[in-house]
């Protein structure tokens, strides 16, 4: 059974396009305006929604969605706010893929089985957890894959030829290339060395290729969207509710900031590179 | 006992090829990590049987630390105490004056193997990042020290060495800026600087295999322990103590014994303002297993699985997780964990220095007052040996700030009375109030 990723990324490869991965943190900067966020994002051109789950101890990212971890957690976020969000969302809309990302604590504490079987029911497609490598597949992204919910693996710049085969062993969805060896939030390198990698990932796997880290406007997000099949952008739009005068405006900004990159990733490919 | 032979390969085989005492420890790190960090493994693995390597390794141990440290006996607290007799395991006079040393010259042997030229390391109490200082500018190396800004506050002679030793120290503002964040900071720098950057990381916690390498840097104290014993007392200890904040020199001192079954063992973890407050640093005593910080173990968290800051009056103990190992000695019962407030290991330290004429490091001083408790109960036979696992230097101004903030003053310099006391007012602890909270959790 194809998941909503599949669907979704395989859709947007008829057209032609990349996929443009939004991510935003649950709770930031509080849960109404987080939800509001979230329910606007598919409107704005998010093809697909990543949401971070808040960790105090968030050690690969940067300034940015630490800050906006620790936001969420003064407003008393939880993981089954979380979930709660993600229900809501999926009251209004049932096709747009809900990715899960951050960091392992939180769901052991909750417990495997019972996250994985509330996360399922509340409409959740798939999971990125930074700190579980393959070495730890039997954790969760095993019992996430027999739960039906796709566990999407980062690879990165330090993962070689030799390594990349484990990495892409268990992953389903997509993939996630990290652009730079670094924190979230830290600069991009040039599309010419991201898409030497891409091709170099490409000769191991048939998955959709997702590239992120260090793509904060429309011209990048067209240029990584020539040959990636999704662009992820999230420090950017993090910043836009760090920023903002009023939490309206920060849900307003994002959405702004998502319709431009938008078109950034719809036009990519329709101009001669 | 016939148990003997079983318990030789109970306790001290740890860990497996994935880095796990049974449930606890692993390699919870991000894939940017993954390979750099097997290639430690790989590293270190061939540095365990190499020749030189451990030739070299000695040489350093003994003319550069000073090993071996001596183990003394404590005539004057055994007398004061009046049971068990109590030897010190001097680590406190260590080159730098802790324990850390004997694990940063190993790292740092490693690191010039695997070719890298920068050195990074978290720091609490500061020992760990003048050790990992030292050994950077003995071997000409760059090196960024990642230290809460709390703990630069609290620990401020500790940061003028290390600068004076050439390292950069970097104040961590995140969390409370204790060593959780610093060792999340020095986290995120790896991950940015992955080719060209050693983590020194400096207790028995972090990714496999760095639990067990500390170890087995530490496990000198516990080698050299079991040797002097057998030459004063003809015998192994009865009990072997020492403190805990991230568990290395208790590892140390204890995984040469843990298949000698006879020898109980007890770790002393923070219990800051006693548990029963929530303000305290005792992982096992007061924590649910978890994961962060690259391995699965005891941490200090919410229902949510969100993690809570520490605290204890030392810097050294205040973190909020243990080593894996540990976690699992806990739930094995080999080793006893149990813990000791601020205010009791105050009393010890002052006891400590009137008795011994040794100013014990405040995280020393928690196994001080547990030994307080415990030996006077014991028989006089009964041989305790206790890791001194630092000098107390860095903690003069830690020390007159608690005095004087539990109307303790008669041993303070007048102008630190005079200058800190208009303004203090607020920040004042009833003495009272301490006392009898602390005397409730006994
Ligand atoms: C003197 C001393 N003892 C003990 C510790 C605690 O560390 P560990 O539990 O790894 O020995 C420290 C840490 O800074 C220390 O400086």
């Amino acid at each position: 059974m194809a998941t909503r990723i599949t669907r979704r990324l395989e859709a947007l490869k008829a057209e032609d396009r990349a996929a443009l991965v939004t991510f935003t943190m649950a709770g930031d900067p509080n849960y109404q305006a987080s939800l509001d966020t979230l329910k606007g994002l598919p409107g704005a051109g998010a093809d697909i929604i990543e949401l971070g789950m808040p960790f105090t101890d968030p050690m690969a990212d940067g300034p940015a969605i630490q800050k906006a971890a620790l936001r969420a957690l003064k407003g008393e976020h939880t993981q089954q706010k979380t979930l709660e969000m993600v229900r809501e969302f999926r009251r209004e809309d049932q096709d747009t893929p809900i990715v899960l990302m951050g960091y392992y604590n939180p769901i052991y504490r909750y417990g495997v089985e019972a996250f994985l079987k509330d996360a399922g029911e509340a409409g959740i497609d798939g999971l990125i957890v930074v700190d579980l490598p393959p070495e730890h597949d039997s954790e969760l992204c095993l019992p996430a894959a027999r739960a039906g919910i796709d566990f999407i693996r980062l690879a990165t710049p330090t993962t070689d030829d030799k390594r990349l085969p484990r990495v892409l062993e268990n992953t389903s969805g997509f993939i996630y290339y990290v652009s730079v060896a670094g924190v979230t939030g830290t600069a991009a390198p040039t599309p010419e060395s991201v898409e030497r990698s891409i091709t170099r990932i490409r000769a191991h796997t048939d998955l959709p290729i997702a590239v992120g880290f260090g793509i904060r406007s429309a011209e990048q997000a067209a240029a990584i969207g020539r040959f990636a099949d999704a662009v992820v952008v999230g420090s950017a739009l993090i910043s836009c509710i760090e920023q903002a005068d009023s939490v309206e405006a920060g849900t307003r900004d994002v959405h702004a900031l998502v319709r431009e990159l938008s078109k950034g990733v719809r036009s990519a490919r329709l101009t001669p590179a | 006992m016939s148990s003997a032979t079983d318990s030789t390969t109970r306790f001290s085989r740890g860990p497996d090829a994935n880095g796990f005492y049974g449930d606890f420890g692993g390699r919870f790190v991000a894939e940017t990590l993954m390979p750099l960090i097997l290639e430690l493994e790989e590293a270190w693995e061939w540095s365990r049987t190499d020749e030189a390597f451990r030739r070299e390794l000695e040489g350093y141990q003994r003319d550069y630390i000073g090993r071996a440290t001596p183990l003394y006996y404590a005539q004057r607290l055994t007398e004061h105490l009046g049971g068990a007799k109590i030897y010190f395991k001097r680590e406190d006079l260590n080159h730098t004056g802790a324990h850390k040393i004997n694990n940063c010259i190993g790292q740092i042997l490693l690191a010039r193997k695997m070719g890298k030229r920068r050195i990074i390391a978290e720091t609490g109490a500061g020992m760990h990042g003048v050790a990992t200082a030292t050994v950077a500018a003995r071997f000409g190396m760059e090196c960024v020290i990642y230290m809460g800004a709390t703990d630069i506050e609290r620990q401020q002679p500790n940061v003028f060495r290390m600068k004076l030793l050439g390292a950069e120290v970097i104040p961590v503002e995140s969390g409370t800026g204790t060593l959780k964040d610093a060792m999340n900071e020095a986290l995120r720098d790896w991950v940015t600087n992955v080719d060209s950057t050693f983590y020194l990381i400096g207790t028995v916690a972090g990714p496999h295999p760095y639990p067990a390498m500390v170890r087995n840097f530490q496990s000198v104290i516990g080698r050299e322990t079991r040797e002097q014993i057998l030459e004063k007392e003809g015998r192994l200890p009865d009990t072997l103590m020492a403190c805990i904040g991230g568990g290395s020199n208790a590892m140390g001192l204890f995984h040469p014994m843990l298949d000698d079954d006879s020898v109980h063992m007890i770790g002393v973890e923070a219990a800051g303002h006693g548990i029963e407050t929530g303000e305290h640093a005792a992982s096992l005593n007061g924590g649910e297993p978890g994961v962060l910080h690259g391995n699965r173990t005891f941490l200090l968290q919410s229902v949510d699985g969100q993690i809570t800051d520490a605290h204890s009056v030392s810097a050294g103990l205040d973190y909020p997780g243990i080593g894996p190992e540990h976690a699992w000695l806990h739930t094995q019962k080999r080793v006893e964990y149990v813990s000791i407030t601020d205010h009791e290991a105050i009393e010890a330290f002052k006891l400590c220095c009137e008795l011994e004429g040794i100013i014990p490091a405040l995280e020393s001083a928690h196994s001080l007052a547990h030994l307080k408790k415990i030996a006077p109960g014991l028989p006089g036979d009964h041989l305790i040996v206790l890791n001194m696992s630092g000098r107390g230097d860095k903690d003069m101004a830690s020390v007159a700030n608690w005095l004087e903030q539990h109307g303790d003053t008669d041993k303070l310099p007048n102008t630190t009375v005079e200058a800190a006391e208009p303004g203090r007012i607020d920040d004042m602890q009833p003495p009272h109030d301490v006392a009898k909270k602390t005397g409730e959790t006994e």
